[in-house]
């Protein structure tokens, strides 16, 4: 019962009192911020610690020299970034082309055939391919055939992992074209291969080189396809006058992994190091991507 | 010449059918468009294939024994898969666990006015580049930073509640928890970005129907948003629980590579992708063989929660278009 007697207090306030449910509006404003300032931690963490640990090593030795063997001081790490570099291009010379002769169809040939709803759902499950399953693939493929670990094993177990994405990226690309040039290309009497080559392809670059930059960061970075496809080689991969192809390969992410359980401080710095050096490169074709691939239209 | 264009009267008119080099330049090309396609479709078949042609001689071997053996010994030619799984099961969940709770956070966060659109900007990049760090060093940085900075809490944890089965041990070294903990920040970008997409596309409309029911800020978000959203979130997460399934070198490098069965967080463990990156290598023909029974084994479980993902995907997709 309201005491009438005092008819104000019976009265709501018109004072915004911190209960009830502004109260629990500001605790999960606060829990918000909370969560997405803890989210951004370990970025700051991971960059803090590579500009720290890994930017005291870095000069330019390390990327002219060859890994350093146990108590060995010095040495660096130039045979891995020309592996990774030859690798990452052997797996790009195959998933480039094919992913984008394959979004072609997709986008433009055949879109709702049931090919391409086939090969897009394939796709799409090859983007959630755990990447040891690419080398185990290229293991039972390349080196269980050859018999031997060799940069171009390595090469095709990164194309598996740059594949999808190639084809999912340079699809959609190609869809953002717009429909009226095509349409008055069609009209001029083109055929659907110069629509698609004179139209379609370079209208779309921006998006799709977005989408092979993005493909050819992930297969740098990408250590566990490499792990016994590629193995790890203290050479060069050119050497004695020629080019050892067939031959175990060295590559940076593997060198991160072998050199960070080494109970040596030389190689722990070295792979610290070459972490930053790996970042660096993918953060640089990341962003390099994104200034790229703003959408024209 | 058999074309579908009649030719002009005037052969000099800048306005001509296509040549016959026209049209066998237009059939090539779509005929290598096609072959395109037929080769992810032919890449798929091979994946399973040739991972299933070399894992038959161990299955034939060993059958059922590998995947409930919990005893990996090479010289004694005993494989057993079993903690491999529980790892790779356990170790996803706590991850996702942990990472569906800041990547749902976080797409609520930045897709329902809580910031100016510059710093949501920010905060998504953030994000988006947190996917980009190579696993390799999240593996090293997890070895350097995670467990020496978790370790007093988790002795403090196991000397205080070690009648929990979940603090039961001490944290040594390497130890599931240290590898979730580095899974769930791979994962969080996933759940994230998916999260986010899901909550965009929940129609304007929705939310001012319910601000203009006097709900408070949170109340809409909470009450009317995420489950309009739901389907997309959940989908979110199973992805993000498939990437972590078969998560490798953070794994490798962080859980231990113990073939224990252990509710324990703090304990050393095993995943299948770790037991394939660590014993591949140096691996002989026989151990090969049960090497890629077990690879055939992740695949299937990747491929069983990413097939779930998709179609919670296409599901929610559809929702949104009605």
């Amino acid at each position: 019962m309201t005491d009438l007697s005092n008819p104000v207090a019976a009265l709501p306030s018109l004072q915004r009192k911190l209960e009830g449910r502004a109260l629990r509006s500001l605790v999960l404003t606060s829990l918000a911020w909370f969560a997405a300032l803890v989210a951004s931690v370990p970025l700051i963490s991971v960059l803090y610690m590579l500009i720290t640990r890994g930017g005291a090593r870095l000069s330019l030795e390390v990327f002219t020299e060859l890994p350093p063997t146990g108590f060995e001081m010095g040495g660096g790490f130039g045979n891995a970034m020309a592996g990774t570099f030859v690798m990452v291009g052997i797996a790009a010379a195959i998933a480039v082309p094919v992913g984008i002769l394959a979004a072609v169809f997709l986008a433009e040939l055949g879109p709702e055939s049931k090919l391409a709803n086939a090969a897009r759902f394939a796709a799409k499950m090859l983007t959630g391919l755990p990447s040891i399953l690419a080398g185990v693939f290229a293991y039972a493929l390349v080196v269980m055939t050859t018999g031997t670990y060799s940069a171009p094993a390595g090469g095709v177990a990164l194309a598996v992992l740059m594949l999808p994405i190639v084809v999912l990226t340079a699809e959609e690309s190609m869809k953002m074209v717009p429909k009226i040039m095509k349409d008055a290309a069609y009209g001029m009497g083109c055929t659907r291969a110069q629509v698609i080559c004179k139209i379609v392809l370079p209208t779309g670059l921006p998006a799709i080189l977005t989408g092979v930059m993005l493909a050819v960061a992930r297969a740098a970075g990408e250590t566990a396809p490499l792990l016994f496809t590629a193995l790890f080689s203290n050479y060069w991969i050119y050497h004695d006058g020629s080019l050892a192809v067939m031959n175990p390969t060295a590559s940076l992410a593997v060198l991160i992994y072998n050199f960070s359980g080494m109970p040596f401080d030389n190689q722990l710095e070295l792979a610290w190091a070459a972490s930053l050096v790996l970042v660096m490169i993918v953060l640089v074709i990341n962003i390099l991507s994104r200034v790229f691939g703003k959408p024209k239209y | 010449m058999n074309t579908p264009f009649a030719i002009p009267d005037n052969p000099d008119s800048a306005c001509q059918p296509p040549s016959a080099k026209d049209f066998l330049v237009d059939r090539t090309f779509r005929a290598l468009a096609r072959i395109g396609v037929v080769l992810i479709l032919a890449l798929v078949f091979a994946l399973v294939y040739e991972v299933g042609r070399k894992a038959l001689p161990g299955m034939e071997k060993h059958g059922f024994d590998v995947l409930f053996g919990t005893v990996w010994d090479v010289n004694q030619g005993k494989y057993g898969i079993l903690p491999a799984i529980w790892g790779t099961l356990y170790s996803a969940l706590i991850a996702l666990l942990i990472a569906g709770f800041f990547g749902v956070s976080m797409a609520i966060f930045l897709t329902q006015d809580f910031l100016p659109a510059k710093l949501a900007a920010v905060f998504r990049t953030i994000v988006e580049l947190l996917a980009a760090i190579p696993s390799v060093v999240y593996g090293l940085w997890g070895i350097y930073v995670v467990i020496p900075a978790i370790r007093p809490l988790t002795a403090w944890l196991n000397s205080e509640l070690g009648w929990i089965p979940f603090f039961g041990t001490s944290l040594s070294g390497p130890g599931l928890l240290p590898a979730a903990l580095v899974l769930a920040i791979m994962i969080l970008p996933t759940i994230a970005a998916v999260s986010q997409d899901a909550l965009t596309s929940v129609p304007m409309k929705t939310k001012q129907a319910a601000y203009g029911m006097g709900t408070t800020h949170w109340e809409a978000i909470l009450k009317v948003m995420v489950p309009s959203a739901a389907t997309g979130i959940f989908g979110s997460l199973v992805l993000g629980l498939g990437r972590a399934l078969g998560e490798t070198m953070a794994l490798a490098m962080l859980v231990g590579n113990a073939n224990t069965i252990t509710l324990s967080l703090f304990a050393p463990a095993n995943t299948l992708a770790a037991l394939l990156a660590l014993n591949f290598p140096e691996a002989g023909p026989n151990e090969i063989e049960v090497l890629m029974y077990a690879a055939l084994v992740l695949m299937f479980i990747t491929l069983l929660v990413n097939v779930f993902g998709s179609m919670i995907m296409l599901y929610a997709q559809r929702g949104n278009k009605q």
